[in-house]
């Protein structure tokens, strides 16, 4: 299902075309300041979507409960935002993300010790153990109402978040600039060589000699840290944060992200949050009841049909054309 | 100590209850697994309909409520073989990750169905008369639908039990769960053999979320909001296994029960604790084989 | 009288699966330098063996012990790190992957580099040249670059003796290298099998019987889970009992 970058023979250069997305997203910033909130939310999920094909479209863990990570990372940035009075940005994104990665290492040294059903079934049981605390624990997260007094002071004491959402917009796209380029590190390293190896062939991976459990606790941790941080990011440029960041829904949305744009492919990341945002924005409105049958719809069909994603039907649609010359 | 001895048989019993339908609804999703591999996470969806099936042609059609329960059982079974033919049967070899996509596809459908046909709020179920107020068991009085509830669910599982000791589809069950291509090399036909439980097991969970209807509660997120149970029963039995998950779904009905009416402060997290706990302990599941 | 420590040895190694036993008192020794082969009837338990060997399997009663040291304990990544290689009998390859990253995945394992994220896998030169190196010396270097699943069936049974060759073990456990190969591409394993290092101690199990014969110093016949004879191929190869157990079977005489 997953084409891969990387590997011993792969030149990790970056690029011509790598350089598409951020312009794409320059130019949005500049052509498209009525879609800045839009913008901003789109770049929030990539991250988030990057950090989940990290370990499914890489390690090949399954898992219906990364939301554990960034519902963790947002309601940390919201309480030490609205309850603790601590309002720099940046403390608050570096303390989501401190928490991601401490959920992470714990609760995945556990659940990486199980496999398929139970370790998925796992996954689901953690989060909706942080569910059942964010509804109850109202005094710290605003239960079912949400967290919403979520001060924000400005970005390096300078750049002010303004109602037009510009610079939340910057600073996500800067936030996911650096995360992009710690994904890419990673995949064209022997790390992640290791990681397609794991999932290829575990079996293999032991009999030459790798830590399997140690590998998949250091990228499940390094994964749970980024959705902490695209958590706080999300709740820094809402200044709220509800109990959907939880939910479900929510986790299935983002394994639509990634399946729609093409699992282990790092731009499948990117393309997937894009296609799904805007259409939601453009549809969901219009058709609420409509739009999770779509969405479930669309799930069946790119299984059965069209298994990877978007970038797999590009790949297609080039392999064609090749040999058409 | 009086009242509190009354408590724990109070919450044992309801927690029994709760269990028996955990069990009847989850068994199918342990055999699934056992027999095809095939994680389905839609199961929760076979009960839903089950529950939506009892509760609409009671309210709307006036349909007496043994033949509600039992059209319940029958219309989903059915319904599944049509799924199963079209759909799931070509997903058996595909990967885990598709497998759960698509599953996850089919909840998003069957929710937003349900939405849109019945809205969002929870369905009141109407029992008939005679299953209603007290029933007088062992000098105590105990809801009469509860104690229905544990009676007819044990003459189920009982039947199912027997079923698969005892009869020739059972046998093959039980050899194709152990190792399906020797089952196949056998002559066991295993397409018929996999439809035929699927839609066994998936009527059998329309059956539990008739029948526990009361305890849980049919709206249109159930097959989300659940799921985390039929599967912890699962894992925690044993995939593949019949009578592990049962043991496991009695054990959580209790507990859950327990902490519900202890503690409810703390909701379900002690349930998810000790299945995490458990899990540790044996990876297989209480009564499961190899990992 | 054997003055040199064995390299792989069990000590009463015995298992079981319930009633079902499937090794039983097993001793046996792997020298230094050995051409050692492992050979018996179909579920004489020899893959069985191998497992325990390797720690995928754990006896339910005996001693493993490899370079002097017991591992009967020790997980199968740590007895790999003490020098313990394997092929499988049935490919376990990484399909997708090209041949080289195959080997190189387990060379850098050996070099204790596997780990490092922040440079990348190409610009770690030392393991891709030791990678090109090893497929050279297996006349594997045209295909470096090709998709597992894009080579003959004889070519993947090379590479996988190269993932084993490039974790530079002092023991290497060949299981049925040959299996499956067809004719014409089994000589190239065979002229493989001839050239691996001298100083690495080699056990093989076979059930092709030219191959046994050509290649093993010793011969270990493993009947029912238990060692039936031990000895050189001319020793072997008279023994009645062998015959027996091989009757209808090819051999060689």
């Amino acid at each position: 299902m997953s084409a891969h970058a990387g590997g011993y023979s792969a030149d990790p250069g970056v690029r011509r075309v790598e350089w598409l997305p951020w312009l794409v997203a320059l130019a949005a910033f500049f052509l498209l300041p009525e879609y800045l909130s839009l913008g901003a939310r789109i770049l929030i999920y990539i991250l988030y979507a990057l950090s989940l094909d990290l370990i499914v479209g890489y390690a090949g863990i399954i898992t219906l409960g990364h939301s554990a990570y960034f519902g963790l990372g947002a309601y940390v940035a919201g309480i030490l935002a609205a309850r603790v009075g601590i309002t720099d940005p940046l403390v608050q994104l570096v303390a989501a993300g401190a928490a991601g990665a401490l959920l992470g290492i714990s609760t995945g040294a556990i659940i990486l010790r199980t496999r398929a059903l139970t370790l998925l079934m796992l996954t689901l049981a953690i989060t909706s153990v942080l569910l059942e605390i964010a509804n109850k624990a109202t005094n710290l997260t605003g239960g079912a109402d949400g967290l919403s007094g979520v001060v924000i002071a400005p970005v390096l004491g300078m750049f002010r978040f303004d109602i037009f959402g510009k610079t939340a917009y910057l600073y996500c796209l800067v936030v996911l600039l650096l995360g992009w380029w710690l994904v890419r590190k990673i995949i064209y390293s022997p790390f992640g060589t290791a990681l397609t190896g794991l999932r290829e062939n575990s079996l293999r991976m032991h009999a030459i000699g790798a830590p399997v459990y140690w590998r998949l606790v250091l990228v499940y941790t390094i994964s749970a840290t980024l959705a902490g941080v695209a958590g706080g990011l999300l709740t820094q440029t809402n200044q709220f944060v509800g109990l959907n960041v939880l939910s479900f829904e929510s986790a299935g949305e983002l394994l639509v992200m990634l399946i729609l744009g093409g699992v282990g492919r790092l731009y499948g990341a990117f393309i997937g949050p894009l296609v799904y945002l805007i259409a939601q924005d453009l549809l969901a409105k219009q058709f609420p009841e409509y739009w999770y049958f779509g969405i479930g719809t669309m799930l069946v069909l790119v299984v059965m049909f069209a298994r990877g994603g978007i970038l797999g039907i590009v790949d297609g649609i080039l392999g064609k054309l090749r040999t058409m010359r | 100590m009086e009242t509190f001895l009354a408590s724990m048989v109070s919450v044992a019993f309801h927690g029994v209850a709760l269990g028996m339908i955990l069990y009847v609804i989850s068994v199918g999703l342990s055999v699934t697994m056992g027999l095809m591999g095939f994680a389905n996470l839609a199961h929760g969806v076979f009960a839903l309909a089950g529950g939506y099936i009892l509760t609409t042609s009671i309210s709307r059609f006036g349909v007496p409520f043994p033949l509600a329960l039992a059209l319940a059982f029958i219309l989903v079974a059915a319904g599944s073989v049509v799924l199963e033919r079209l759909l799931y049967s070509r997903l058996y070899n595909a990967s885990d990750l598709e497998q759960v996509l698509f599953t996850i596809g089919l909840i998003f459908i069957a929710v937003a169905v349900a939405r849109f046909i019945y809205g969002t709020l929870q369905q009141p179920v109407y029992l008939p008369d005679y299953l209603k107020g007290q029933f007088p068991l062992l000098g105590r009085d105990f809801p009469t639908y509860r104690v229905f509830i544990i009676v007819f669910s044990a003459v189920t599982v009982g039947l199912l039990w027997f079923g698969v000791e005892r009869t020739h589809w059972g046998a093959m069950v039980r050899a194709a769960v152990d190792n399906r291509a020797m089952a196949q090399s056998v002559g066991i036909n295993t397409r018929r053999l996999f439809t035929l439980t699927f839609a066994l097991g998936s009527g059998l969970a329309g059956l539990g979320g008739a029948l526990g209807a009361e305890i849980i509660a049919i709206q249109p997120t159930y097959p989300f909001e659940n799921l985390v149970y039929f599967l912890v029963v699962v894992a925690v039995g044993g995939l593949g296994s019949l009578r592990g998950p049962f043991v496991a779904a009695l054990l959580i009905g209790i507990a859950d029960t327990s902490c519900k009416y202890w503690l409810p402060q703390y909701g379900a997290f002690p349930i998810y604790v000790a299945t995490i706990a458990i899990l540790l302990w044996r990876p297989a599941g209480l009564f499961g084989r190899h990992a | 009288m054997n003055a040199t420590l064995p390299v792989l040895e069990t000590r009463r190694l015995c298992k079981s699966f319930g009633a079902l036993t499937v090794a039983d008192n097993i001793n046996f020794r792997l020298e230094s330098g050995a051409r050692h082969a492992l050979i018996g009837p179909n579920g004489a338990g020899k893959t069985t063996f191998v497992n325990m060997l390797t720690g995928v399997l754990p006896p339910s009663s005996g001693q493993i012990v490899l370079g002097g040291e017991d591992v009967t304990r020790v997980a199968q990544a740590a007895r790999v790190k003490r020098g313990l290689g394997r092929t499988f009998q049935i490919n376990a390859l990484f399909r997708k992957l090209p041949v080289l990253d195959n080997v190189a995945l387990a060379v850098a394992e050996r070099r204790g580099v596997a780990h490092r994220m922040l440079r990348s896998a190409n610009a770690h030169s030392e393991v891709r040249d030791e990678s090109m190196e090893l497929l050279a010396t297996l006349g594997l270097a045209p295909e470096a670059s090709q998709r597992i699943l894009d080579l003959p069936y004889g070519k993947q049974r090379l590479v996988e003796i190269a993932i084993a060759l490039g974790l530079r073990p002092k023991v290497l456990l060949l299981d049925e290298p040959a299996a499956g190969v067809p004719s014409l591409e089994s000589g190239r394993i065979l002229e493989v099998l001839d050239n691996l290092p001298k100083d690495i101690a080699i056990l093989i199990i076979e059930h092709d019987m030219d191959l046994v014969f050509r290649f093993a110093q010793r011969i270990t016949v493993l009947v029912q889970g238990e060692v039936l004879i031990e000895g050189g191929p001319e020793e072997i190869a008279k023994d009645r009992r062998v015959h027996q157990v091989y009757l209808g079977e090819q051999h060689h005489v």
